[in-house]
């Protein structure tokens, strides 16, 4: 019985072994890398955008629907979960230009995470009864509308008391401790996996490998594209939270559709329609961003006095282009395919090679 | 033949395109247990009718009831109510149109001519697929595995008929990476894996050398025996059709001109003239 309990779940078993270990990592990180360490910042970047990519994944890789909105869904959630958490006291002076905040109590984190995340839901829900008939690019182009109305309506004077007009909001509630971001990310990747390998996950993928059977083996193709663009907008919303909490300010002109293009090319470099692979794209991509290649943007001098040429403001982003470009060529279908992690058969490979050598 | 319950019933179904009358009033009924056969030279119309009978298509004119349930009735109806060409205009006063995937819930199943595959998925989680509409969980019992009784019954309902149609053993391989005629039988297995009455079969054999068309023929009398199916199959393959089917209707221009037995329809003039007259390989 054990055996059998063993050999069902070895790769789910040996997966989670290395989420635990990276998790370790993370709270050593926290409690001993030096508070000045870019560590943070990007981590908990890394994080955020690890979820929306993933949630992006789940809409664009496993249900075929191409919808470029992430950014207005992550504006909603951010906006939701920034003006829930503003502690009461400090509401008028978020609130100043506005007299007072239409809302006037506070939330604890959790819930207002899953407010956001909700209330992303509902407007997804609205938007996708008309939206979803479109197909592709049409799809693409109504959903980056959207996102871009919804930019300029939280900006109207008119929503000052609720969203603080074109004027940012903070001093809301951000947990400090990185683990905190990993946690919640991990939770909902964890459920956005579950929901992928669930009947409903097969009837997303029947969806995006060909309608007309679907349809034809009895899946309900406007309520199943409905679900999958609702959940999607769900955790994008979260994801919108966790940007807040991340920079700690919330503000309508940082939601732009280059947002949703930084999402959208971490789930094409880490491959659409694969898990891990958004994941370990959205580290690669906001660690080599924000971090490693910073140092092309400074003017650097060797020790004779020279100046190095090229290096300067800016053109950390030609060096970033380039890579990302050789990625892509190399890279067909991104880093990891359509294919996932797997620990088990990592190490499996890797002793059978071993043992083959051996002998 | 008629006093078995009639499974469908076809009436006067009219399809027109534009100025184009593709099908031409035909009606047409299958009853219980039998393999019915829609016959007709290239371009008859065999295709539109099929698809007008299951929902792909909104019929301009006429009705179908499917075990007495009516589940498509239309029309002409804007524009068409001038153009229309066909027959009993003004009989049908609804409209019905059930979606395809309703009418798969209410136990029709089709193949297609091109086979549709899902293309990503091995071939045990194509038939698995095809088992999502009888489910009773929603996306938060099955994503929180609530509802590991259902998959698991859903899991052995699958690996049985895998193994009762012959394709056990490449159940974890591509669905794409199988040969033809498996891929077909794969696509007729994850049809009957809605649990269907009826089967609907857009030329099975298309595509089919000699040897796999006798091997498809006996397969479809076999599943029809032992899943207690009904069959209503589109083919040009004459040695098929002749063989399984109990009665045959022969189309051509959209409109049928024979309906009978085999025997039957070998021997009709008007079928010779329009389609076994010309066709000089079948």
């Amino acid at each position: 019985m054990k055996e059998t309990f063993w050999e069902k779940n070895k790769r789910a078993i040996c997966n989670l072994a290395l989420v635990l270990v990276l998790l370790a990592a993370v709270i050593a990180i926290d409690l001993l890398a030096p508070t000045t360490s870019m560590w943070f910042s990007v981590l908990r970047k890394v994080f955020t955008f690890a979820l929306a990519a993933v949630s992006m994944n789940l809409l664009n890789g496993f249900t075929g629907l191409f919808s470029l909105g992430q950014a207005g869904f992550m504006l909603l959630g951010a906006y939701t979960y920034a003006i829930f958490t503003i502690p009461v006291e400090l509401r008028a002076s978020v609130f100043r230009n506005y007299g007072a905040s239409l809302i006037q109590f506070q939330m604890p984190i959790v819930p207002a995470l899953l407010c956001a995340g909700i209330v992303a839901a509902v407007f997804a829900f609205l938007i996708g009864l008309p939206v979803l008939r479109l197909k592709s690019d049409y799809l693409a182009i109504a959903t980056l509308g959207f996102a871009e109305i919804v930019r300029g309506l939280v900006q109207l004077q008119n929503f000052g008391p609720l969203t603080n007009g074109p004027d940012p909001i903070n001093k809301f509630t951000a947990p400090e401790h990185i683990w905190i971001y990993a946690l919640i990310a991990g939770t909902c990747i964890l459920l956005i996996i579950l929901i992928v390998n669930s009947t409903y996950g097969r009837a997303f993928k029947a969806i995006r490998d060909d309608e007309i059977a679907a349809e034809a083996m009895g899946i309900n193709l406007a309520s199943h594209k409905q679900l999958s663009f609702i959940t999607s907008s769900f955790f994008c919303g979260i994801a919108g939270a966790m940007l807040a909490m991340c920079n700690s300010s919330v503000s309508s002109v940082s939601f732009t559709t280059s947002m949703t293009y930084q999402i959208l090319l971490v789930v094409v470099i880490g491959g659409i329609g694969s898990i891990s692979g958004s994941m370990i794209a959205a580290f690669i991509y906001y660690a080599s961003s924000e971090w490693w290649l910073k140092f092309l943007d400074l003017e650097t001098y060797t020790a004779a006095g020279a100046r190095v040429p090229l290096l300067g403001p800016g053109f950390r982003m030609v060096v970033f282009s380039v890579l990302i470009m050789i990625v892509v060529l190399f890279f067909r279908t991104g880093i990891m395919g359509t294919r996932e992690i797997s620990v088990y058969d990592f190490f499996a490979k890797l002793f059978s090679k071993k043992g083959g050598a051996a002998k | 033949m008629s006093e078995r319950p009639c499974v469908l019933h076809a009436e006067n179904i009219s399809m027109q395109f534009g100025g184009v009358l593709a099908v031409h009033d035909l009606t047409m009924d299958v009853y219980e247990h039998e393999v019915v056969a829609l016959i007709g030279p290239n371009g008859a119309g065999k295709t539109t009718a099929f698809n007008a009978i299951t929902g792909v298509y909104e019929p301009t004119n006429g009705a179908v009831w499917f075990c007495g349930e009516k589940i498509i009735e239309n029309h002409p109806q804007g524009k068409m109510k001038k153009l229309y060409a066909g027959g009993h205009n003004g009989e049908y006063r609804h409209v019905i149109a059930k979606t395809p995937d309703r009418l798969t819930k209410l136990g029709m199943a089709r193949t297609f001519q091109n086979i549709r595959l899902f293309k990503s998925m091995t071939v045990f989680d194509n038939v698995l697929t095809a088992k999502h509409l009888r489910r009773t969980s929603n996306l938060f019992t099955a994503a929180l595995r609530l509802n590991y009784k259902e998959e698991a019954r859903q899991r052995k309902e699958t690996l049985e008929l895998l193994e009762l149609v012959g394709l056990a053993d490449v159940k974890d391989e591509l669905a794409t990476s199988l040969p033809y005629g498996k891929q077909r039988k794969l696509e007729i297995a994850r049809a009957l894996a809605t649990n269907p009455k009826l089967l609907l079969l857009d030329e099975p054999a298309a595509g089919m050398n000699p040897q796999e068309t006798v091997e498809l023929s006996e397969f479809i009398v076999e599943i029809r025996k032992k899943f207690d199916l009904t069959i209503l199959l589109i083919e040009h393959h004459m040695n098929l059709v002749m063989d399984i089917s109990d009665r045959i209707y022969v189309i051509d221009f959209g409109k049928e001109i024979a309906a009978g037995t085999p025997a039957e329809i070998q021997s009709n003039q008007r079928v010779i003239d329009a389609y076994l007259g010309v066709a000089d390989d079948e």
